[in-house]
Parts: structure tokens; sequence; C-alpha cells
């Protein structure tokens, strides 16, 4: 079992890219398992309308232990982009300690040294042959990386959703995204400079 | 079958309610209420399940003297609260009366989309080609050239006719009537009544205070043996060309077609969420 | 279907959880227009009201939904619709109708950035005044603000509750922020929902007055088809319910239509308190908006502020005996609005020189954040 981390605070995940990658899809999964079978209290929020569409995309969830007041992210824990784009216009609403996770296969300038890249789209594309089910991975990654949802829920919430029939091919894509991120060290991880206490 | 006029007027007005009623003596209404009374009173309906809906304007006083279920709503909108009723218990028979502003100006969106849905409604639409109420300003049915409070100088738009624009947008029974052809324009309300869909009767009606006076067409007596005058059957009008049917007024029942109707197919909509949460 | 989710811990957004309050309250007639932030409402309700036995009518436009609603609600329905801004400009003709033939009915109006076609997908919480005075004519209604997802279902019961016990058309602002939230909740178990359904007529049909009020001033309804004939009209009417001029029967109706809502006063008026007890500064907050007051007032508090918040959940009438004791306690008093203070103007009319009132505005599309209020509040 991995070891969870207890939600004292806020802890907030965006999710983003461009409308069509299912980010939203992946941030409600994610809602779900965190709040309806993990029983921690949730919000989800997304960017909506036009923007959603074929621009810039985002989607937040916001965990905490106990009743969240302002629904939307202030300050991200946890930071998913999923094309350059996004990645750009986010990345400094990341506090230092946060986590950035990048589709390596779309971003290609990286704004810090403290960055998870894999591969969504190419692993998507060329293992899985749908580049459709990047978001997929991308969710079994973050997942994993966050310590903060139980992936068998995670897991659990994403057959929920997913529309018939698709259910085997998203689950493989979602366990290959864990997989992929188990490769990651977080503790390897360049640090900021300054101790979490020091940052303002 | 005789009808005993006195014992319609005993048993389906509100005689110690609300009359004197608001109507100019000559009016057309009286003959379309009336005309209406009869019809209900040969379907041997029962009051308490008739709901008679208006809007605004001088014909959308009729409910508030007769004796059912009585809604004056407002400008235009009397068959969107009908819908309303009507959806919510479709036991309850409604008929809805207009005037040719409120049903086709104010109203009109709501007109060809009632007729598009389909329910189980009958429209009365009173035709008297003016605002009446307001003091005769000119109504989608008010003619070219012809003289208003607010066409003084003639009438520059052209004027809708209002049954065939039910035909167009999809009512299932679609009828003409004129005042002085009283005992038609029951029999015509009482087969739209008895119609299973959403069915129009459209009543030219005189106003000759407002719209008659304005335009020298005499007084009521007069109007009416105009529209006697003018008047051609269905039948009769198919074998008219197009010149020679100008200015005559087609009478009778223009459509008549099964469609199915919103109710029952909505019963079918019931089922079918039923059904599909049962798969789940 | 609503009776499967019992107890059932849900992610629902703003709108699915007011749709489902509607289903629990014992809504079964809804008609609506396609509109953002609202649509959810709709899409929820046509799937679920002909499982229950209930109607969906999707009508041609808003003016069309408010008089379905009300014609349903004539039928003995509970009936709602759902919409915002430019929708809701619409509905006010016949919302006018429902205050004066006192027909119970609620509306909800998820607010987005005006005027007119405005920011279609942005929160505001521009369209409170007109809720309050949007129909023509003075008329007594109730206005409830929903903050969260739990709020928007239980707020939805309270408003049909509200609307059979008075006779008087509710809506419920509602706010992009909110519709489009998701959070999880446990929906109760419905038999432990108290529900409140209008009075019908006990009296035998030929005594029946349609609009004579009872001791709170609220005349008994019955339902059309139900053998009490009687006539219903947007006039000013007697008490038989038939249009009237008489200067002591028009007297009589005004009087009755707005002292029904004067007495239930108690009742209707809900707010919420947050570390008021010994606050010296206040946040007085609606809407999504009282949720970055929250926070900002618990940052505040750590910073040795002592601040405070009520949360208006009745916006109108308006809540004066909870704002009053607010206004007489602290020296400053903050009412942060996605308008240009449309509520703090209320506030600023109750409060005549007892405290200073701060506006803290924000039209330009954009949610209020808690780090803005929390600036201004350790500053009063």
């Amino acid at each position: 079992m991995r070891p969870m981390k207890a939600i004292r605070q806020r802890y907030e995940i965006r999710f983003s890219g461009s409308g069509g990658q299912g980010l939203i899809t992946a941030a409600v999964i994610f809602a779900e398992a965190a709040g309806v079978y993990d029983g921690k209290f949730v919000c989800q929020t997304q960017s909506y309308g036009p923007e959603a569409r074929g621009g810039r995309s985002k989607a937040e969830v916001v965990l905490s232990d106990s009743p969240i007041d302002y629904p939307k992210a202030l300050n991200l824990d946890l930071l998913l982009a999923m094309n350059q784009v996004a990645c750009d216009a986010y990345f400094f609403d990341l506090n230092a300690s946060g986590l950035l996770i990048v589709d390596s296969t779309l971003v290609e300038q990286y704004p810090t040294s403290r960055i998870i890249p894999i591969p969504f789209t190419g692993i998507a594309r060329d293992e899985l042959g749908r580049e459709m089910v990047a978001n997929m991975i991308a969710l079994g990654a973050v997942g994993h990386l966050c310590h903060r949802v139980t992936l068998e829920n995670l897991e659990k919430a994403l057959l929920n959703r997913v529309p018939k029939g698709t259910e085997k091919l998203n689950q493989e894509a979602f366990r290959r995204g864990v997989e992929e991120a188990e490769k990651c060290n977080l503790q390897d991880l360049p640090r900021s400079i300054l101790t979490e206490t020091d940052e303002v | 079958m005789t009808i005993p006029a006195q014992a319609i007027r005993h048993k389906y007005l509100r005689h110690n309610k609300k009359f004197p009623h608001v109507w100019c003596p000559g009016c057309g209404n009286g003959i379309v209420m009336a005309a209406l009374l009869r019809a209900i009173y040969r379907m041997e309906l029962s009051k308490d399940e008739i709901v008679l809906a208006s809007g605004i304007g001088c014909s959308s006083r009729m409910p508030t003297y007769t004796d059912f279920n009585t809604l004056h709503t407002t400008h235009g909108r009397a068959l969107t609260f009908a819908t309303g009723l009507k959806l919510a218990k479709p036991s309850l028979n409604v008929v809805t009366i207009m005037g040719d502003g409120d049903a086709t100006a104010i109203g009109g969106n709501h007109f060809i989309h009632a007729a598009r849905r389909n329910l189980n409604l009958t429209a009365i639409i009173v035709n008297n080609s003016i605002y009446g109420m307001t003091g005769g300003q000119y109504s989608p049915t008010t003619p070219f050239g012809s003289k208003s409070t607010t066409s003084l100088y003639g009438h520059i738009e052209h004027d809708f006719s209002i049954a065939e624009l039910a035909v167009t947008a999809g009512a299932s029974f679609v009828a003409r009537a004129t005042v002085y052809h009283a005992a038609l324009m029951d029999k015509l309300i009482e087969q739209a009544m008895r119609k299973r869909g959403f069915a129009v009767v459209e009543v030219i009606s005189n106003c000759h205070v407002q719209y008659g006076r304005r335009n020298k067409l005499g007084g009521a007596v007069e109007m009416l043996k105009t529209y006697r005058d003018n008047a051609v059957t269905v039948k009769k009008a198919e074998k008219l060309s197009a010149e020679e049917l100008a200015g005559k007024i087609t009478i009778g029942v223009l459509t008549d077609r099964e469609m199915p109707i919103s109710t029952e197919e909505y019963k079918k909509v019931r089922q079918r969420a039923n059904e599909a949460e049962g798969e789940l | 279907m609503i009776s499967d989710l019992e107890n059932k811990r849900l992610l629902l957004q703003g709108n699915e959880a007011v749709a489902y309050g509607a289903l629990a309250a014992g809504c079964r007639f809804f008609a609506g227009y396609p509109i953002t932030p609202a649509t959810e409402i709709s899409e929820l309700l046509a799937a679920e009201l002909p499982k229950v036995g209930g109607t969906f009518a999707q009508m041609e436009d808003e003016i069309a939904s408010m008089g379905a609603i009300i014609g349903a609600s004539l039928a003995g329905v509970k009936s709602m619709t759902a919409t915002s801004g430019p929708g809701f400009s619409l509905m006010q003709e016949n919302l006018g109708y429902a205050c004066v033939a006192e027909v119970p009915c609620v509306i909800v109006n998820v607010m987005r950035g005006g005027p007119s076609t405005g920011l279609p997908t942005c929160p505001s919480q521009g369209d409170v005044q007109m809720a309050r005075w949007g129909t023509h004519g003075d008329h007594p209604i109730i206005v409830l603000a929903t903050s969260s997802v739990e709020d928007s279902f239980s707020i939805t019961v309270k408003a049909f509750n509200l609307s059979e016990q008075f006779r008087v058309p509710v809506i419920i602002l509602s706010d992009e922020v909110v519709a489009h939230t998701r959070e999880c909740v446990q929906l109760p178990e419905l038999k432990r929902i108290r529900i409140v359904d209008r009075i019908r007529p006990s009296v035998p049909p030929d005594w029946y007055k349609p609009y004579e009020g009872d001791n709170r001033g609220v005349p008994h309804m019955a339902a059309f088809g139900d053998g009490y004939r009687h006539h219903v009209t947007g006039l000013i009417h007697d008490e038989h319910g038939f249009p009237t001029q008489k200067e002591n029967e028009v007297l009589h109706f005004q009087n009755r239509l707005t002292q029904k809502i004067t007495r239930g006063f108690p009742e209707i008026m809900m707010t919420r308190n947050f570390m008021l007890e010994d606050a010296e500064v206040a946040v007085i907050a609606y809407g999504s908006v009282a949720r970055s007051a929250y926070k900002a007032v618990e940052d505040a508090r750590k910073q040795g502020t002592k601040a405070g918040l009520l949360q208006l959940i009745t916006l109108f009438p308006f809540c004066r005996s909870q704002v009053t004791p607010v206004l007489e306690q602290c020296r400053a008093v903050l009412v942060p609005e996605m308008n240009m203070g449309q509520i703090s103007r209320e506030v600023q009319r109750v409060n005549q020189g007892k405290s200073i009132v701060v506006k803290h505005n924000r039209i330009d599309g954009n949610f209020i954040t808690p780090q803005e209020l929390y600036t201004q509040l350790v500053k009063l």
C-alpha cells in the first residue's frame, strides 16, 4: 500500500491543456474518487465556454480534510500541463515545492528543472493506438504522484465515468500512466533553495 | 338538436357576478361566446373539466363571464399558460380565446409553436383586424391601405392570414368562420374541441367602432352583411382562381389531419425513461 | 432516479443539486429554454422528471417557460423554471402575473455577467435588484441565494416550501461559480425532508372565495379541475377573483399581498453567522462570494483582526433584523459583490450611521478572491 498523506490544509491540482484533451473528464474522475470513494472534501471547477473548446482549457480539483470555502485553486500543489500554452500560462500559479507534470510529447520548453516529463500523447498514440486516451494516462500519473487519492478508487471512478465499451482501453491507459509515474522518484527532484517555511 | 338559449345562459354564465360586460353594442364577441357555449352544451361536458384561458384584449374578457375554470393571462401568452395546464393535467379540456393582435403579434411565436407542439388544445381566435381595447391601432390582420389610429394615412404593411398560418405551422385542425355564420361557427368550434390535437378556429368578427367606422364599412349590421356576401366555402374556393378569391373570406374546415399529440407521446417518454432506468 | 440516490455520497454540480432539490421538494413540472450557464438544470430534469411521473417541456422562449409553469401550478403541480440574465429579463412580465395571481412557483436564475448578452460564461451577481424589482409595480417576492452544491439542494427545497406556504414566486439566485463547481454531497433520505404543500380549500365549492386570505393572509388554493371553478386574472381582483377598481377592494388586496410576506419574516429571513460573536469588523456576503469571505475572515483572524461574516441566504425581503445587530456591533462592514453594489445599498439603507459600510465590487467577469477581501478587511 502506497503511503497516503494527510491533507491538513488545501491541496490543489490543476489539469490543463487544450480543449478536447479530456482534462475536465480527468478532473471530474479525480474529484469523484477523492470525494465520493475516499470521503474527502473536494471542489471541482473548470474554465467554461468558448475558451474550453480548442483554446486553453483548465480543470481544477481542491482537496481537503475539512470543508472547503473558496472553491477554486489559489496556489497550486500540482500542475498537469498537456501542452506548451498551458504550461507557460499556469506554471507561475504553482507553489515552489509543487509538482509540475508535463506531456513531453507536446511541451518542448520546460520552465523549471523541477519537472516530471512523461510523453502521455506519444504513449497513447504509439502504444495504445488512440491519442484520445492521453488524459487517462495522465490521470494515472497524477493519481500516483500526488499521494492524495487511492489508486483503486481512482480506477473505480474512471470505470464508472467512461463511455460503455471503452472501459478496457481506458483502464489500460490509466495503468500505463501509473507505471510511468512509478519510474519517477520524487526525492530526486530538484528542490526550492529556501525551505517551505521560508517561502512566503 | 334544439338549443334552449335561456337554459344555456343560466347554466354557463356568471350572471350574478360581473355583468354588464365590457363589449360595445353590436360587438361580435357575444356571438362567439354564444357559439362556444352551444358547442359545450352539445358536447355535454362538465363545467369542472373545462378551462377557458385568454390573453388580453376585448375578446379575452370572455372567460370572466363564463362559469368554468377561467384564466385571464397576460397579453399574447394564453397558449403558454394553457400548455402548462394541459401538460400538467391532461384531463382538463382547455380552450383558449385570443384576439388577432394577441395571438399573432405579441403572441405570434407562442401560436406557431403551440401548433407545432400539437397539444390537445383548442384555440379560438377572434379576428377583428384591429386593436379594439386600446382604441383602434393597426394589428397584424389590418388590411393593406386601411386606416387606423396608427395608420391615419393608410396602412403600408401586409396582413397575416391566421388560419393559413396555423395550417403551415402544423395545427391538426384549422377552420374559419365569420360572426355572420353563427350556426356554422358553433359546429366548427365543436369539431375543434372534439379534435385530438391542436385545433384552431379563426372567427372573422366586426369591430365597427374602431375599425369599421374609420374605414367606412358601416355599423355592425353592414359589416355582418359584408361577411355574408364575401364568404365562400372551402369547397367553392377550390374552384376559384386567386384573382377571384381576392377580398373573399374562405369559411369551413381548412385542415383536418391526424398527428401524434404531445401529451400522448409524453406518456411514451415516461415509459422509455423508466425502461432506460431499469437497464442501468 | 432520485429515490435511488438517498443517503448516497455524490459528486454533483450546483446546477444538478438544484434539479435534485426540486425533485425532492415535489416539483413535477419544469419548463425552460436553453441558456448558459443554467442548461444543466433543464438537462437533468428532462431525464429525471418522466421517471417520477412528472413533465419536462422545452418552450419556445423564457416568456413561454414562465407562462407554462404558472399554468402547471394552477393545475396543482409544483413547478419550476431555470434561466440566466437574458432569459430572466424575458420572464419579468409573467413573474408579475404569478405575484398578483399568487401562483406558487420557483424561478432559478444562474447569474452571468451582464448587461445584455454580457459575459455568458462568467460569474456575476448583477441580477440581485432585478430579482427584487424586475417586474413592474410593487409586489411581494422572495429571493434566496445559494453558495455551494449542498446549499443548492437544500435552498431549492426551501424555495418550494416558501412558495407553497405563502403562494408567492420564489427566485433562487445562483451564479456561474456555484452552478458549475462539483462538490460531494450526501442526499438525505427523502422522507426525512420537510415538505410544505399549499393549503387546498376545505369549504364546499359554493362557499369558496379564491382570493380570501386566511389568518396568515394567504388564500387557500384549489387546482383547476378539482370542482372549485374560479377565475384567475392578472387584473387587480376582489376576494372572488373578479377584476375590481373599487378603491377599498384594491387597497385590501394590495395590503394583503404585502402583509402575507411581512407576517412571514421570521420564517423567510435566513442567514448564517461565522465568528461574529466578538467581531469588530464584518463581511456581509452572499452566493459564491460568501465562500471567499469565509476564507478571508479566517485569514484575518490569524493575523489578529477580529473579523466575522454574516452570510445572507435570503436576499429579499432584506434581512434587516439580522443585519442591524452586525452594524451596531462592528465599526466597519465590508460588502463584497460581483456587481456595482446591489446589496450594499440595502445595507446602507439599514445602516443609517451605525457603522461604516465599505463596498467591494467586481464586474470584470472574475470571481472575487479571498486575498482581495483579506486586504480590504485588515484595513478596516
